[in-house]
């Protein structure tokens, strides 16, 4: 690699770059600050560093491969980059009283969630296995620690290692993928192996490979069969990294997974399409059956999260343009929906028990305070995917898809599913609405009210500005093909 | 390739004592000798590494894991109390199951994979095949390409330890934690003879 080839790559991975050195000053300051005011100096400072990031990659459109075709910054790079960084600027905002409250106010934990970041946008950009194996472990570890970050917590330690050993195995079974992968190819870029399978006819070793790598995105993604740790791990992790973990560690596996089939084994799709719709169906048929019996409202989201990447794999199942946009738009939408439902579950604070996270501590929440509670009646509505709330338009454009591309039993099954998930949604509402109040929550801080009425508007309004936003989706999705 | 002759012969050497070796490390009751025996398997693997060419990786195996990793395993197990035999009695209890879905696994992979690896016509893929050692040594092949052509994937694996020792920190640190003892040098360097040594004038027979 020459001087200008580098200089060129380091311009095109600039943001990264940004994130890469501004977590280590922000590791100095944190370091070097008075104790009592590192948490808050070291917070300020990685909020505005990602929204600096966030305000660059939306102004400046720096396109191209860089460091010999192993990253690539493409409009389809772009659109999930903006998505993970709104995710975790918005966790992090999010967590700022409920650490202080909880006492892990740590200057560590805006810098794990920076690096991890990190490791989400080059597992967005990555275009080899090598550096898509990497990333995912940079992503990984700092998941790793956050989950347990409040070390005291028996439950918050206990989801840190759960997460650790199943993450730990899942990479083993995606190093073996690719191992073979790269044993029947020769080779760990996407552009190589995609030349080098559309030539010859592909190998059964090579499937193993395919198979095994799979395993491993499935569960990054926690789609059924891989999805066991995810209710634990929510359950357990101090709820604003429960609300990180929903939210941009999602998109970043999702992209992976999308570039990853088309980019690299675009030319075997039936292979990897079968694996797809039966995941898919799992996932939404679990996400919407196993969620009916929950009582702890996280655990109950964990399943809607599973059922909800099950529906965005409809789309990548059907393998088109079409279905790819749909792909980036449900996840655009479930991004919103998700941040702002955990603004509530934050919110759900008594005066004398601390944070609550049973369903039931929702009665009478609609007579305590009517406002937030027709807000979070409409969130539930939109995840349930009723018309004409953005949850609807989200599913609609990955059952298109399906249809288009001649999937009819798949979409018959996940229109089903999301019937039968919207019971769980709906007994929200009703105990919100109709049952005995309980005790009132504390007042709601200003930054939880924001995402609330951000994430509101959004949901009603899409119908109305969802136009561009569907129209960058499908520029985004035209770059794969 | 096959091996033949003397590096046929140094090859089943290396490659008998490694496994013999690695039994061992899960069937021998003293802890302390299991750890012996895994640093003499990495040591094997080490020659095997060695002997297909691969001698910066031999080394590096040496260094790291025999050097460093072995021996903070060996401190680990002398220094903490930990009751291994209790923990491994049953282990080798499942052995005959776990054989058995190993084999089941094995023979299946073997089914589905094994013409390809044994057959001949398997089409040569390798897209730069490795110099001859005499003529490139290993180490600086990758001497070559780690800082250039992979210098991303270098840096990333170094943010990935970054995150490591910060994980480390952050999980078990305790600043506060009281009866810590802790080096303070300006006091150190500040002590005179007079503040800590004191001297007594002991009578014959009286003691202290």
């Amino acid at each position: 690699m020459t001087v200008v080839e580098l200089t060129q790559s380091l311009n095109i991975a600039a943001p990264e770059l940004a994130l890469a050195v501004g977590s280590m000053v922000l590791l100095m300051i944190g370091v070097f600050a008075p104790k009592d005011s590192a948490n808050s100096t070291v917070t300020g400072l990685a909020v505005a560093l990602l929204i600096g990031v966030l305000g660059w990659m939306v102004f400046f459109d720096e396109q191209g491969t860089a460091f010999g075709g192993a990253f690539v910054q493409d409009s389809f790079a772009y659109f999930f980059k903006i998505l993970t960084l709104i995710g975790s600027i918005v966790a992090l905002v999010m967590s700022v009283g409920f650490a202080r409250e909880e006492k892990f106010d740590r200057f560590e934990f805006p810098i794990l969630i920076i690096l991890a970041t990190l490791g989400m946008m080059l597992m967005i950009s990555a275009t080899s296995l090598l550096s898509l194996y990497m990333a995912l472990e940079l992503q990984s570890l700092a998941l790793y620690v956050i989950a347990a970050i409040n070390r005291d917590s028996a439950r918050s330690t206990e989801a840190g290692l759960k997460y650790f050993v199943l993450g730990a195995l899942s990479s083993g079974m995606m190093l073996y993928g690719i191992s073979l992968i790269y044993g029947f190819t020769g080779h760990v870029d996407f552009a190589s192996i995609a030349a080098a399978l559309s030539g010859e006819e592909r190998s059964v070793g090579l499937l193993f490979g395919l198979v095994f790598l799979l395993t491993g995105l499935a569960f990054k993604i926690s789609a059924v069969p891989f999805h066991m740790w995810t209710p634990d791990v929510y359950e357990g992790a101090p709820t604003p990294v429960t609300a990180f973990f929903a939210g941009a560690p999602k998109m970043a596996a999702m992209a992976m997974l999308v570039r990853v089939v088309t980019d690299a084994f675009g030319s075997v799709t039936g292979d990897w399409q079968q694996i797809i719709i039966f995941i898919s169906i799992a996932s939404m048929v679990l996400g919407a059956v196993a969620a009916i019996g929950q009582n702890n409202i996280k655990r109950l989201m964990a399943y809607s999260s599973i059922g909800h990447m099950g529906y965005a794999l409809v789309g990548l199942a059907a393998g088109t343009v079409a279905g790819v946009q749909g792909v980036l738009i449900y996840m655009a939408i479930y991004l919103v929906m998700t941040l702002g439902t955990f603004a509530f579950i934050l919110a759900m604070r008594r005066k004398d028990e601390g944070n609550v996270e049973n369903i039931s501590d929702l009665a009478g929440y609609a007579q305590n305070s009517p406002l937030q509670a027709t807000v979070l009646t409409i969130l539930m509505f939109s995840l349930a995917g009723i018309p004409p709330l953005a949850g609807f338009w989200g599913k609609w454009y990955v059952f298109l898809a399906a249809v288009e591309a001649g999937l009819y039993p798949l979409a018959i099954i996940g229109v089903v599913a999301s019937v039968i998930g919207a019971f769980y949604y709906l007994r929200i509402i009703k105990i919100m609405w109709f049952d005995e109040p309980e005790g009132k929550f504390v007042s709601t801080a200003g930054e939880l009210r924001l995402v609330m009425g951000l994430s509101g508007i959004f949901v009603v309004g899409y119908i109305v500005f969802g136009g561009p936003i569907a129209a960058y989706a499908e520029n985004a999705a035209k770059a794969l093909f | 390739m096959l091996l033949t002759g003397l590096g046929a012969a140094f090859f089943y050497l290396f490659a008998f004592v490694a496994i013999a070796s690695a039994v061992m490390v899960i069937s021998a009751r003293n802890p302390v000798h299991s750890v012996l025996y895994l640093i003499l398997t990495f040591f094997n693997a080490a020659a095997l590494f060695i002997l297909t060419g691969a001698e910066f990786l031999g080394m590096i195996l040496l260094v790291v894991y025999i050097g460093a990793v072995a021996v903070l395993f060996l401190f680990v197990v002398m220094m903490l109390d930990v009751d291994f035999a209790s923990m491994k009695r049953g282990a080798l209890d499942y052995a005959p199951i776990g054989a058995m879905v190993g084999i089941v696994l094995a023979s299946e992979l073997l089914i589905v994979l094994g013409a390809q690896f044994i057959g001949v016509g398997q089409p040569g893929s390798v897209a730069s095949p490795t110099p001859d050692p005499l003529v490139r040594t290993n180490t600086a092949a990758l001497g070559d390409i780690i800082y250039t052509d992979y210098v991303f994937f270098f840096q990333i694996a170094g943010l990935v330890l970054l995150v490591a020792m910060i994980g480390a920190i952050v999980l078990t640190l305790r600043p506060t934690r009281p009866g810590v003892k802790r080096q303070n040098m300006g006091q150190q360097v500040a002590r005179k003879v007079e503040d800590s040594i004191e001297i007594v004038e002991v009578e014959t027979g009286k003691g202290l």
